[in-house]
């Protein structure tokens, strides 16, 4: 394993942990005196400054201390959480994550707010602050022997004010690393170190599964050590040393009350170097070091204890150290090349398609006895569809990383615009499919700071109006009907319609004289260039607009629709397909071809009766659903596909329901079938075309395409003399 | 387009000749994929003549383009010996309906001339060079320009 590929896992491990690192800030901000919550928190931003300080990572080391230092007063209730303390800590995770970007990528990040955060972390600890920082990177890699102590006084003035019990432990320490802990990098000596600090240290090295030369793996973990520390440190403080490792080694550390023996003369440190080291650079830097036992002499209790020690009384604490180590160890989950998981994708595709080959070849056979052979059938098909949905389940992933994101986003969103805003997100759990999720944070980005910067009214604004004078954005996901709704909803003023409308003819995206419905007003949002911010604000004002957010929900096969009541807010929902593989839709003849449509778009099929259907104006027509009109669209006239004279009033009507327009009915000559259908992409080697969203293969290996009921109504709905119209065709272009 | 043959000087150059609208044409060998027989393709809406549809290949989606109809020569007539030659260009697979295919023909670059300047601008610019062959003359398509009119490159 090279030293990239472990850098390449400290840095995804990052990500996890800052994960657990927002969830665990933002469940304190409910429960702040959680100790599970605050240990949690504590534990995610020591993990990653461990997993910096071993790649000398001294920027994201050193703010990771401070950071982690103001927590563990926290933690050992020394101090109280109080909302300021609270957004600290918000703004500390992010600058970790800062951080930890841009030392993953390599770039320089702005160091002002770093400083100012640290400035004002370390304004909530006493004078001894600054001595604890420095000690620490006593524990990372480039450690040099004797230069982290060199304040002595200092040290001991922190032992004596902690009011620590002068009371002298021995613990019996077993310590057998597993290859897999020279693997991932880890050193046992700097391991030792960490112990002698603690206190008197004495190393034995077990030699006895050393194998003949001839039999011997450099790459094997063979030596075991016996160690014995004297020390007024708890045992729970030993574990953290060994935290890291946990897992990787067989660990045992007892607490005995004999007296202190004397080390045995073999047992030479030294010996830590000669043990066979996987990484070369590694190696060497032990071989650097001096004997583990003269910083034990030098610094008794060094002052990185002080941030390491816990009451003994903490709930979680003690359970993790206690607990037998089999039932640690990291989550069963397996980190796959994505590449790999979309290869398989495609193949069960193709198997889908395959499946859907036979059942048609052999219904063509036209068979006397089919009916074991259906059962078959419909059995192998049954089948193909589990392994398919298994498969996508493997991309599917849940939006809480995306929606933590988004809390970021809010809280730098108020500052920026002196409001005051809170995030709400339901259904954190919702899985979506990964690409989905990758490709959904930008336009959410732009709609939650649209959503605080247009959206919400001042505090004072909003206690005049008799609301909260904090703000709320509510960020929900949920599956309903093979779809996924996502809703992005502030209780803010609602939509200004008639500023919207006013900027939308002073931009000449319409007509003066147009008149359009509340739903039309609104949607003029989504026109490009069209932004409502009287003024540039350096928030959401860069001149991208709503269309922008439309064009990627779009690209994802989505749509995005908005509602809004006046004085109560507005509500942004974003409707997504599950998969961007695999949709279920209705096998249709259009003219005299063969194409799909959605399911999911169709609420009703009809067949109608001639006097159900009825004229207006020159050539629009009206069917009478249960009462209610409803416009008639041909879909084959809309793909331009036959002539208007063609048209006829048998054949099937799809009800469709969109955002645009309540209800269509949209004319088809027949409807075949129902299936799953495997979705292509006509743009990766033709280009998009209106009307169609993409194409799939049936049964016979004919291409068949995939309607999309919204383009086709508005394809039909074109009228080049109406300006808004227009307007839209022009998206229809771009999008 | 960057020809990876150009490159190495006087090698042979291997083209594969056929028809299309009565006249002869070769594209280079390397940039095509299979030849398949004529099946009948997809039809898209809002599409121009010369765009047929669309056709699996194993899987992927091409559009299939009438080669004839796209020079400007009228559509291809329907007939058994007609073609498919699939052929990528710049990552993207397209298919060229062609009446038929002859041979291979094997040339050295030298034999290879420039298209002289004609009257129109759009031939000149769909036509690489030109080979002689046995007093006739084959015509080197620039599959690139093929292309470039077709799919909205203009997006």
């Amino acid at each position: 394993m090279s030293m990239n590929s472990i850098r390449d896992t400290f840095f995804e491990e990052c990500e996890e942990l800052l994960e657990a690192l927002v969830e665990g800030l933002s469940h304190m901000e409910e429960a702040s005196d959680d100790m599970e919550v605050i240990n949690a928190v504590f534990r995610s931003v020591h993990s990653i400054k461990g997993g910096a300080g071993a790649f000398a990572l001294d920027r994201l080391v050193n703010f990771a201390h401070a950071f982690e230092t103001v927590m563990d007063k926290v933690r050992d209730r020394e101090l109280a959480v109080d909302e300021k303390l609270m957004a600290l800590f918000h703004r500390s995770g992010d600058q970790l994550s800062d951080l930890v970007a841009s030392a993953r990528d390599g770039t320089d990040l702005d160091p002002t707010a770093e400083d100012s955060i640290v400035k004002e972390l370390e304004s909530y600890l006493g004078p001894e602050a600054k001595a604890e920082e420095f000690s620490f990177s006593a524990v990372t890699l480039d450690f040099d022997g004797g230069a982290p102590i060199d304040l002595p006084d200092l040290d001991l003035a922190d032992e004596a004010s902690d009011d620590q019990q002068p009371k002298e432990n021995l613990f019996e320490v077993h310590f057998r690393p597993e290859r897999a802990l020279y693997e991932n990098g880890h050193e046992p000596l700097l391991l030792f170190d960490a112990l002698a600090e603690l206190g008197p240290l004495t190393v034995e090295a077990d030699l006895a599964r050393l194998p003949d030369f001839d039999s011997f793996d450099p790459n094997d973990a063979v030596i075991s050590w016996n160690m014995s520390l004297v020390t007024p440190e708890s045992e729970t403080t030993l574990h953290e040393i060994f935290e890291f490792v946990e897992g990787l080694c067989e660990l045992n550390i007892s607490l005995s009350s004999q007296a202190p023996c004397s080390p045995k003369p073999e047992a030479l440190p030294v010996e830590t170097a000669s043990e066979p080291e996987p990484i070369a650079e590694v190696a060497s830097v032990a071989e650097q070091q001096p004997e583990p036992k003269e910083p034990a002499e030098i610094s008794i209790a060094a002052p990185d204890i002080v941030l390491e020690k816990q009451p003994e009384a903490q709930p979680s604490a003690l359970p993790t150290a206690a607990a037998p180590k089999e039932t640690r160890g990291p989550k069963p989950t397996l980190r796959v090349d994505l590449d790999r998981v979309d290869r398989l994708i495609n193949t069960v595709g193709e198997l889908i398609i395959n499946q859907a080959m036979i059942s048609q070849r052999i219904e063509e056979l036209d068979l006397p006895t089919v009916a074991h052979l259906t059962n078959e059938l419909e059995a192998y098909k049954l089948l193909a569809r589990d392994i398919q949905e298994g498969v996508m389940a493997i991309r599917a992933q849940p939006v809480k990383p995306l929606f933590q994101r988004m809390s970021r986003i809010v809280r730098e969103a108020s500052d920026a615009t002196h409001k005051k805003a809170k995030l709400v997100t339901v259904g954190d759990s919702t899985e979506v499919d990964k690409t989905v999720i990758e490709r959904l944070a930008d336009p959410l980005t732009h709609m939650i700071r649209n959503a605080v910067d247009h959206g919400l009214e001042t505090s004072a604004i909003r206690q005049s109006a008799g609301k909260e004078p904090v703000g709320t954005i509510r960020l929900s996901a949920a599956h309903r009907s093979g779809s996924v709704f996502i809703e992005i909803s502030d209780d803010g003023a609602g939509l200004d319609r008639e500023r919207i409308l006013a900027k939308a003819i002073e931009k000449n995206l319409i007509a003066p004289d147009v008149e359009l419905s509340e739903p039309e007003i609104d949607n003029l949002l989504f026109l490009p260039g069209f932004s409502t911010a009287g003024q540039v604000s350096n928030l959401s004002g860069r001149g991208v607009g709503m269309d922008v957010v439309k064009n990627a929900v779009q690209a994802l096969g989505g749509r995005v629709s908005i509602a809004s009541t006046q004085g109560k807010g507005t509500t942004f929902t974003i409707v997504l397909p599950l998969t961007l593989a695999v949709m279920d839709g209705f096998v249709i003849s259009v003219g005299n071809q063969t194409m799909v449509i959605p399911i999911s778009s169709i609420l009703e099929t009809i067949r109608p009766n001639s006097k159900d259907i009825h004229v207006i104006g020159t050539d629009s027509q009206l069917v009478n659903v249960r009462g209610a009109y409803v416009p008639i669209v041909d879909v084959a006239h809309s793909l331009g596909l036959e002539d208007a004279k063609a048209r006829e009033t048998n054949g099937i009507l799809l009800l469709v329901s969109t955002e645009a327009q309540d209800l269509t009915a949209l004319r088809v000559s027949a409807i075949h079938d129902q299936r799953q259908v495997v979705i292509k992409s006509l743009e990766s080697n033709y280009t998009a075309i209106p009307g169609v969203s993409a194409a799939t293969i049936l049964g016979d290996g004919k291409i068949a395409l995939i309607l999309d009921p919204e383009e086709l109504i508005k394809l039909a709905h074109y009228n080049p003399l109406d300006p808004f119209a227009q307007n839209t065709k022009m998206e229809l272009r771009h999008a | 387009m960057p020809d990876p043959a150009e490159a190495l000087a006087d090698t042979q150059f291997e083209f594969i000749t056929f028809s299309a609208g009565g006249q002869s044409y070769c594209l280079e060998i390397t940039q095509i994929r299979e030849i398949r027989r004529w099946t009948p393709v997809t039809a898209l809406p809002h599409t121009p003549a010369d765009v047929l549809g669309v056709m699996n290949l194993r899987g992927a989606v091409i559009p299939i383009f009438d080669l004839s109809a796209r020079f400007g020569l009228g559509a291809t007539p329907g007939n058994e010996r007609n073609v498919v030659i699939v052929a990528a260009v710049n990552g993207t697979t397209i298919g060229l309906l062609v009446e038929s295919v002859s041979e291979i023909l094997s040339v050295e670059k030298s034999a290879i001339q420039e298209t002289p300047d004609i009257k129109s601008e759009a031939t000149k610019h769909s036509i690489r060079g030109m080979i002689s062959v046995d007093d006739t003359m084959v015509r080197v398509v620039n599959l690139d320009a093929v292309l470039e009119n077709s799919t909205g490159a203009a997006q």
